[in-house]
């Protein structure tokens, strides 16, 4: 038994050996020069994320991007920590203070408060925030916020309008007015469409006025996605908006089975331009809610080398396109010019301010 | 040979063993004694674990491409990759020259929490309890420390008392319900425990969308900051605090309990042969209520440590993986109160050195988080490493299998028959 285990063992190490000879024939580079980026400079940009990691597909994953891309443009290797746990953020940060970082980003309410103290502790370095504002402006942090209700109106007028239903949907993954904002200005959207047409599309999953409504209780069991968006889509509903994160893909899923078997469903994704970066779903993807985070962050980075930094709040805006609706890709053909021409109509107005999105949860400043 | 002769604390082996003992040479003394195997352990994991950072990182699979041609390259950032890393995850945990000590201040507050949830899964394996409900008992504990810390305001000394009264008084509510459902209904403890976890975490959820759990003015599920009086002092320019004491103090108390007390007596006798227990007298009904409580107790006190120690803040993730990570500590441990301790330092110093790790070398948390999996994996199956290096000598006269000592002490099945 043992001699013949030990035999496999060789036959695999030699196979393994041979396998890593053959691959180890390449030529050696020239000495000399290096490997260095374009301009090393000594400005350092770091960051933090929340318990998400940043491969959440959403708001850790977009920051982190644009740092990455800040770090290209302006020649530093960004440093980052994931936080496993709430507590691990002070220590991250504490970290972060000892590897010298001009500028940290930190990701999400969460964050809140280990930020503040972290700026208070060294008034000389600068920090960004995403998805948060505080009640005080802290003179070395700057927030970077969005007024997500203004594109979720847009995609629930959308969603509106191509529902042949009747019914539409939204659930979110956790009751945080960073996601109750989507469903604010969805809800609105309908409403908007509704009193416009005079018609009686059905939201599920999102009472404005209660601000209550369906979750899945995080931003990771991709099965209770399914769950919940099976049973909207089994109350008839036919445009289904996920505010979960990863969570979506569950919604994908269930909207793709459904789907199969005869339904006309679609999705409206969240954060980024779902029919990019979740492209299993591509061809259910209506449209999509975009924050357009990775540029936030690469724009305050890029101002804070050049020494332009401030407190002021970021606020994306449809009209600083922070927020926007994503093309409609495959679904164009679908969307009629009429409904394109409503939309170009409704983002106009609630640029000039004709039209009021307001939620619970929109940026104060 | 058993592996529970080698655990000081274990429960005292059922079996003949000591037949063997004559036959016994020095060096198999010497191998199959704990320390030579902790030895290797700590060697093969951090060999392993290095080879897996060299393999994730960029360098070194730049160089392997050109490995022929200039094979130097090759190791030197092989061995670049691997020492690096372990060299951060030092600094990080106990010593660099910028920060002195400060690591293994730091080191000592992330255990903190790590030891009080482990005694209490420890002090319930002894007692033949398989407690999975840390997680839930911390919760509640955290839940309830952290209201009298924000919603009261009371002088100081007596607010940071009752916050760790109320945290301990809760952890032990949650620990005792499942000790009493266990003891009357017969109910398995560790579904009892799951659930309850579920429970204990959906509540939470629920609590800290109401607004007596919000901040003023806010919606985002955080509560308000603790009073300056209900949290535990911290010594000057580190995260260590109070806790760190309480978390000493509570060892001993373990320690006393299972050695000196007639319950924990009672309890020992439980954990290894309830029936007999039973026979002889014990009221196994009141053991386990009390063990359960106990234990719920002690992770309620890691719930303290959290709210009043380093996040005083109530959030979702309050417990963060402590009560699971509770179970490896004390298992890690042997289940013996000092065990246990050490296992929380441990880790304590991997949570710490990880930050470090992950920083100053770009290694992914989650390979650093594999690693020290691995080093835990070592370090807890000793006969792994005794069979990787050849050192399970069989004893000459085979000893009768034996039926491992069931639920009674889960820690010190691992060397078996």
């Amino acid at each position: 038994m043992r001699t013949i285990k030990r035999k496999t063992g060789m036959a695999a190490a030699v196979l393994g050996i041979s396998a890593l000879v053959l691959s180890g024939c390449g030529a050696a580079p020239e000495d000399g020069g290096g490997s260095g980026s374009a301009a090393a400079s000594d400005y350092l940009g770091c960051i933090v994320s929340d318990s998400g990691g940043f491969d959440d597909q959403s708001f850790n994953e977009s920051s982190f991007r644009g740092l990455t891309q800040a770090g290209k443009d302006l020649g530093f290797k960004p440093k980052s920590a994931e936080s496993k746990a709430n507590s691990d953020f002070a220590t991250n940060l504490n970290g972060m203070m000892t590897a010298n970082c001009n500028l940290t980003v930190t990701v999400g309410f969460l964050l809140g408060d280990a930020t503040k103290a972290a700026a208070e502790a060294n008034p000389d370095k600068h920090f960004a925030i995403v998805d948060f504002e505080y009640a005080e402006p802290i003179k070395n942090i700057k927030p970077i916020i969005y007024d997500t209700a203004q594109a979720a109106y847009l995609a629930g007028y959308t969603a509106a309008a191509q529902s042949k239903t009747g019914t539409v949907a939204t659930f979110g993954g956790i009751k945080i007015p960073t996601v109750t904002i989507f469903m604010d200005g969805f809800a609105d959207g309908v409403d908007k469409y509704n009193t416009d047409k005079n018609k009686d599309i059905k939201l599920l999953g999102w009472d404005k006025k209660k601000q209550d409504g369906t979750f899945t209780g995080d931003f990771e069991k991709q099965d209770k996605g399914k769950q919940v968006t099976k049973n909207f889509l089994d109350q008839g509903a036919d445009v289904i908006m996920p505010v979960a994160g990863p969570v979506g893909k569950g919604a994908g899923a269930a909207v793709k089975a459904a789907n199969a078997s005869g339904k006309s469903a679609a999705l409206v994704w969240v954060d980024s331009d779902g029919f990019l970066t979740a492209p299993d779903y591509k061809d259910v993807m209506l449209t999509s809610v975009i924050k357009t985070m990775d540029e936030a962050v690469e724009k305050v980075i890029t101002e804070d080398k050049a020494g332009n930094f401030d407190s002021t709040a970021y606020v994306g805006t449809l009209e600083n396109s922070g927020v926007a609706l994503a093309p409609f890709h495959d679904f164009d053909s679908k969307v009629s010019d009429e409904t394109k021409s409503e939309l170009e109509a409704l983002k106009a107005g609630i640029i000039d301010g004709s039209i009021k999105v307001e939620s619970d949860s929109s940026p104060k400043s | 040979m058993s592996q529970s002769e080698l655990s000081p604390g274990a429960p005292p082996p059922l079996h003949t063993n000591t037949i063997q003992d004559g036959q016994q040479s020095v060096w198999v003394k010497v191998t199959q004694g704990p320390g030579l195997v902790s030895v290797l352990a700590v060697f093969v994991a951090l060999v392993l674990g290095g080879l897996l950072i060299a393999a994730t990182d960029a360098r070194v699979a730049e160089t392997a491409g050109y490995l022929f041609s200039r094979p130097s390259d090759f190791f030197g950032a092989l061995w670049a990759a691997g020492t690096d890393s372990y060299v951060s995850l030092f600094q990080g945990s106990i010593y660099n020259s910028n920060q002195g000590f400060a690591p293994f201040l730091e080191t000592l507050t992330v255990s903190t929490p790590l030891i009080c949830a482990g005694l209490g899964v420890a002090l319930a394996f002894r007692a033949g309890l398989f407690n999975i409900g840390a997680q839930g008992q911390i919760i509640i504990g955290s839940i309830m420390a952290a209201y009298a810390g924000f919603a009261w305001h009371l002088p100081i000394g007596i607010h940071l008392l009752l916050v760790v009264i109320m945290g301990v008084v809760g952890g032990a509510i949650w620990g005792g319900l499942v000790g009493l459902l266990k003891a009357r209904t017969g109910a398995h403890e560790v579904i009892l425990t799951i659930m309850f976890n579920y429970v204990a975490l959906y509540f939470l959820d629920f609590l800290l969308n109401t607004t007596a759990f919000q901040r003023p003015g806010e919606t985002n599920p955080i509560s308000p900051i603790l009073d300056a009086n209900a949290v535990f002092p911290a010594l000057p320019g580190s995260r260590l605090h109070l806790g760190f004491v309480m978390a000493i103090l509570l060892t001993i108390l373990v320690a006393w309990i299972l050695k000196r007390s007639t319950i924990g007596f009672e309890f020992r006798a439980v954990g290894i042969n309830a029936a007999a227990a039973r026979t002889a007298g014990v009221n196994v009904a009141r053991s386990t209520i009390l063990v359960m409580a106990i234990a719920g107790a002690l992770a309620g006190a890691a719930g303290v440590a959290q709210v009043a120690g380093t996040e005083k803040v109530l959030t979702a993730g309050i417990a963060a993986s402590l009560g699971f990570d509770a179970i490896t500590v004390a298992l890690l441990g042997r289940s013996t109160p000092w065990g246990t301790f050490f296992a929380g330092l441990l880790f304590g110093a991997f949570r710490a050195g990880a930050v470090t790790m992950q920083i100053s070398t770009g290694t992914p948390i989650d390979i650093v988080l594999v690693v020290q999996s691995l080093i835990v994996l070592f370090i807890a199956a000793p006969p792994l490493v005794r069979a990787m290096f050849g050192l399970n000598r069989k004893p000459k006269n085979k000893p009768p299998k034996h039926a491992a000592p069931a639920p009674a002490a889960p820690a010190s099945q691992g060397g078996g028959a």
